[in-house]
């Protein structure tokens, strides 16, 4: 399957047009699902594992949700593909394989907002990613897709238990829910670590912008919920949900201060980030994430107009390094893939492709 | 990227932590990750238990005597000394087969050893009127509880043609 095939490259949450998508830049909420009566993931061979997906195919077929779903299938694809569908948060490093050999039948199935790993450290991994803060949304759809899978499907399922997987962190609901949220104001107004350290009280974590381990740039954050057990899929949710809708009211308070405290600083501060991506030569990975940070919170804040919210998610994704390998090629150094970099973000942010706002071109055209 | 630490090597153990009330990100590499404690690459990747039962301060198999971690699933044949290791089931049998052991470990993580999501049924028919039977029972309640007899009693009939 050619990557180029996926109707808005699997992202649709990149338009921006859920709630509060300039805070909130995505929802995202995954189920942990094993088949009865199969062993495990780590103990499946390769004929349970094509068992596996052809249940699971069957399934999609039957559901009118991924009736029409793109299918990749993992192991024949090259590793720079498996790269941009994991920088897309399409498949987790678990599917691309621990030693970069994804193991047979890996596959990814996914449909608008919807998709289902197989093969994963689950036997699937159904998911749903929303545009913004719509946990309640992403909640609804994952259960319809669910409900279809469970009819077609037999799930392992302990009625102590609940939906049993291969790691016990995940067993009861298999639901993990996370949203991906850009605090600039906390940090700066340093606030944010009194935010994230309250996190784990209310049974929530948080991490960096790429999955599992990663680090914090750009000022981006996963929050999701860490107990799977013991709480109802909505009980995780509204949880979350209400931590979330408070740290937003946080950051907004946050910048309402910093606006109100030093403006000149603030104006100064965005202004110098929208300059350098427009024009620098040479941008790392994490300089190019703290200017893009700078310049949503300048469009948050209403400084700079001229930006809109799905160019800058689009710039976060495809700023990265599989990104622009893929424009490139392959087999570039870290200074190349800098420049590459700086060169992609400089056509995005070229003034009056839009709006018109460019008047020297358009008025020698004239 | 150079490792903050040795000025040497690449850096490629990034760590986030709070210092002094704001987040800061450690960058190092391998080895100087390793020399400070930090747990990383395959160690780390390959069983994700481990942060979170170290915070907690117990092991997987804190309590498990050497007789124990020799008991095998007979539907997978791994044993619990695997688990231990792995951080990984077997199979969905291994719940009961190690049901002892994972209730307290279960409690642990997740402050409860009781699923109280949605409850599934295999055969689909089955699930719709075992719900149905639950809901109406859960009105009788409350329409007894609220003395709305009259509503009580068309429930009671309802149960009565479901049963
Ligand atoms: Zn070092
Ligand atoms: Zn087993």
């Amino acid at each position: 399957m050619d990557l180029s095939m996926l109707p808005d490259g699997g992202m649709r949450w990149l338009d921006a047009s859920g709630p509060e998508s300039m805070i909130v830049l995505s929802t995202r909420v995954r189920l942990a699902r094993n088949l009865s009566g199969v062993r495990f993931s780590t103990r499946t061979t390769a004929t349970d594992r094509k068992d596996i997906l052809e249940s699971v195919a069957r399934a999609c077929h039957k559901s009118g949700q991924l009736a029409d779903a793109v299918e990749f299938d993992v192991p024949s694809m090259s590793s720079l593909d498996r790269n941009i569908l994991h920088e897309r948060h399409l498949i987790s490093r678990e599917l691309m394989g621990r030693d970069g050999r994804p193991v047979s039948s890996a596959a990814l199935f996914t449909e608008g907002e919807l998709g289902v790993m197989v093969n994963e450290e689950d036997h699937l991994r159904i998911q749903v990613l929303k545009s913004g803060f719509d946990l309640s949304g992403a909640l609804a759809s994952i259960e319809r897709l669910d409900n279809d899978f469970g009819r077609e499907l037999s799930f392992a399922f302990h009625p102590q238990f609940g939906y049993l997987t291969s790691c016990p962190t995940n067993v009861g609901t298999g639901l993990r829910a996370s949203v991906l949220i850009h605090l600039p104001g906390l940090v700066l107004t340093k606030e944010i670590s009194k935010v994230l350290q309250g996190l784990a009280q209310v049974g929530l974590t948080f991490r960096g912008l790429y999955g599992e381990g990663s680090e914090v740039v750009g000022n981006f954050f996963q929050l999701s919920n860490q107990t799977t057990l013991g709480k109802s899929e909505g009980e995780l949710v509204d949880q979350l949900g209400k931590v979330v809708r408070q740290v937003v009211e946080y950051e907004v308070e946050a910048r309402a201060v910093l606006e109100r405290d030093a403006p000149v600083v603030m104006a100064d501060k965005v202004w110098r980030a929208y300059g350098l991506l427009r024009y620098a030569r040479n941008l790392s990975f994490e300089e190019a994430m703290n200017l893009l940070s700078g310049v949503r919170l300048g469009v948050g804040l209403g400084t700079i107009k001229d930006v809109d919210a799905y160019t800058l998610n689009k710039l976060l994704v495809y700023t990265q390094p599989g990104h622009l390998e893929d424009i490139i090629g392959l087999g570039v150094d870290e200074a190349e893939l800098n420049e590459a970099r700086a060169e992609y973000v400089r056509s995005l942010l070229q003034p009056g492709l839009d709006d018109g706002g460019d008047q020297t071109e358009k008025s020698s055209e004239s | 990227m150079k490792c903050e630490n040795c000025g040497e090597r690449h850096a490629q153990i990034h760590l986030t932590q709070i210092v002094d009330n704001s987040v800061t990100t450690v960058h190092l590499c391998e080895e100087c990750a390793s020399d400070k404690g930090v747990q990383t690459g395959a160690a780390a990747q390959a069983n994700p238990l481990n942060d979170f039962i170290a915070s907690i301060g117990m092991g997987v198999g804190s309590n498990i005597s050497d007789e124990d971690s020799a008991i095998e699933c007979s539907s997978c044949q791994s044993t619990l000394r695997d688990f231990r290791e792995s951080g990984k089931l077997g199979c969905p049998a291994c719940y009961d087969t190690f049901h002892g052991h994972l209730k307290d470990l279960l409690r642990r993580l997740h402050g409860s050893n009781h699923h109280a999501g949605k409850y599934y049924f295999a055969d689909s028919e089955e699930s719709d009127q075992a719900r149905h039977t639950r809901e109406l029972k859960k009105q009788l309640k409350n329409a007894v509880d609220a003395e709305n007899f009259e509503l009580a009693a068309e429930l009671r009939d309802q149960l009565k043609v479901m049963e």
